[in-house]
């Protein structure tokens, strides 16, 4: 069925002349569909705008419950982990409300542009049946979106890393690369879901158990050196956890922004090496997916 | 069939189009898991396009007539991008614009200005070029009112309006019809066969899909005539319509397809 592309650098989407050509199961030529994508980004900001406005996010009470949620959210970890769970920071229960703070607003970034992309095609729907345009442009207007919506968590971080006491300083800097994996990863797996969406349209029902039972697994509610500290006087669950933990793709970037904004140092490098690795496949692994199988996805909306 | 020319606006070159179709109304994970020990199978192939061939001239109209389930609405996926030949060659020179069955709108919860803009933006236009036919936009589809209000308040003729008023305004070089015209009241049906007559006029290529063969006939320099697929013939309106129309009236069984 996927016969040879067109060897030729004819222009699949961009100018006025389009040539095509069966790719069904194999790649569009990537040159021009990343061209393409780029050139239409302002769809995809406009998109995020409308579906923010849409969605009353852009108002001022809007903008508040993005705050007020993930608050709440750490609040209600905060008791169940370091209050009634025998706490986790008998030495800081500051630091350790600012780790789980910026945990949870991380993880919540990264999983929230997952589930938003994996509608983002299904609901795309006339658009798709009607328009030629590189579906990418869906996902990366949702995690757009989850960037926007992340924003303000992060300047209330800051008033807890102030109030908490924690060190500022240019190591603060290493945020930087660390939210350029997290948007990475978000965008891979919002690619990943959104394909499988198309395919299986329970996916979406079946997200809400495999966030939470990440956020378990990842040092979102514990930190490595407690769970280091467990496993070294014979706890086998965080021995495990900790053996295991390189192969969950949130340990390194979760990991690196604890040792950045509550260790106020540099992050190590291994965990930069694993954050950066795990977000390059996930990218990459979940865009191929998605680009290969799009033109498909007009037939089975 | 002529040659496909190198000046055409549109090329299709024996172009086949497959459809898996999914048996399951709603594919899940959990249907497809819990139907594993079953052996049936869920997915049937299809062929949409059978070797299909054509080409329009620059300027010129191409009607596209055939009953339900021809693949009419395939070829104007296909030759609009949004599918996938699975095998052959379509080549377009000049930018499309489509209207399809279902219309312009994609988001409900959006307003009509909303959708307005994201459609054009995603085939490709700038946002300067989508504020400067905006105005013309509204004003042909008679909504003016509306187009602040979500999509979900419109009527139906309100939205199809919109849908073509999207279409004609945007400047295409190729204009992609399905069905359309049927769209509105007797009012905006005049307007709308206008418009479409001003573009013929100022030397547009189109392809026309249309069950109203007296459309056909009226807009069209070509027709061709697809029935399960394949390419019946091509020809003149009036002669493609006559030998369709003869078609219906007689049934498959009385008239063998190879005779055309």
């Amino acid at each position: 069925m996927s016969q040879a592309r067109s060897s030729t650098a004819e222009d699949e989407y961009n100018g006025e002349r389009h040539v095509y050509e069966p790719h069904r199961a194999g790649l569009p030529p990537l040159v021009p569909y990343f061209r393409e994508l780029w050139r239409r980004r302002t769809f995809a900001f406009e998109l995020s705008r409308t579906s923010m406005h849409a969605a009353n996010t852009d108002t001022v009470f809007g903008q508040a419950w993005l705050v007020i949620n993930p608050l709440l959210l750490s609040g209600v970890y905060y008791i169940l982990v370091d209050i009634i769970g025998g706490g986790a920071s008998k030495a800081d229960p500051g630091a350790f409300f600012a780790l789980l703070t910026s945990g949870l607003f991380l993880y919540y970034y990264i999983t929230g542009s997952m589930s938003a992309g994996t509608t983002a095609v299904t609901q795309g729907g006339r658009l798709i049946l009607n328009t030629s345009f590189p579906k990418m442009l869906l996902t990366v207007s949702t995690v757009y979106t989850a960037f926007r919506r992340f924003l303000p968590t992060l300047i209330v971080y800051f008033g807890i890393h102030l109030i908490t006491g924690q060190k500022v300083g240019f190591h603060l800097l290493w945020l930087i690369p660390i939210l350029i994996m997290a948007t990475m990863m978000g965008l891979g797996l919002a690619n990943l879901f959104a394909t499988l969406q198309v395919y299986f349209r329970d996916t979406a029902s079946f997200l809400p158990y495999v966030i939470r039972i990440w956020l378990y697994l990842s040092p979102v509610l514990w930190t490595i050196e407690m769970a280091k500290e467990r496993a070294g006087k014979g706890g086998q669950m965080y021995q495990l956890l900790l053996t295991w933990s390189p192969i969950n793709p949130m340990y390194g970037i979760l990991g690196a922004q604890g040792e950045v904004l509550v260790g106020g140092t540099s992050p190590s490098w291994d965990l930069l090496a694993y954050g950066f690795g795990w977000s390059a496949l996930i990218l990459v692994a979940g865009s191929l997916l998605m680009m290969s199988r799009e033109r498909e996805f007009a037939v089975r909306l | 069939m002529t040659s496909l020319s190198q000046g055409a606006a549109i090329s299709v070159k024996d172009v086949h189009v497959q459809y898996r179709m999914n048996l399951q109304k709603n594919p899940t994970l959990k249907n497809t898991i819990v139907r594993l020990g079953r052996r049936e199978r869920t997915v049937r192939v299809f062929e949409a396009l059978d070797g299909v061939s054509f080409d329009v001239p620059h300027g010129k109209v191409m009607g596209v007539i055939g009953a339900n389930g021809a693949g009419k609405s395939t070829l104007m996926r296909t030759v609009a991008g949004i599918l996938a030949p699975s095998q052959g060659r379509i080549e377009v020179n000049g930018r499309v614009s489509t209207l399809l069955a279902l219309g312009v709108g994609f988001n409900s919860a959006l307003s009509g200005r909303e959708n307005v803009t994201l459609g054009g933006l995603a085939a490709g236009l700038s946002r300067a070029e989508i504020k400067e036919k905006y105005a013309e936009i509204s004003a042909f589809a008679e909504i003016e009112d509306f187009m602040d209000m979500p999509m979900r308040t419109y009527s139906s003729g309100m939205y199809s309006r919109l849908a073509f008023a999207v279409a004609v305004n945007m400047d295409p070089d190729i204009l992609i019809i399905d069905e359309a015209l049927s769209a509105g009241d007797a009012h905006f049906k005049k307007k709308a066969s206008d418009k479409m007559a001003e573009l013929v006029s100022k030397a547009r290529t189109m392809l026309v899909v249309s069950h109203a063969l007296g459309t056909i006939k009226e807009l069209c320099d070509e027709a061709i005539w697809l029935h399960k697929g394949k390419l019946i013939r091509r020809g003149e309106p009036d002669e493609i319509i006559a030998a369709y129309t003869k078609f219906l009236q007689v049934g498959e069984d009385a008239i063998t397809l190879e005779d055309f």
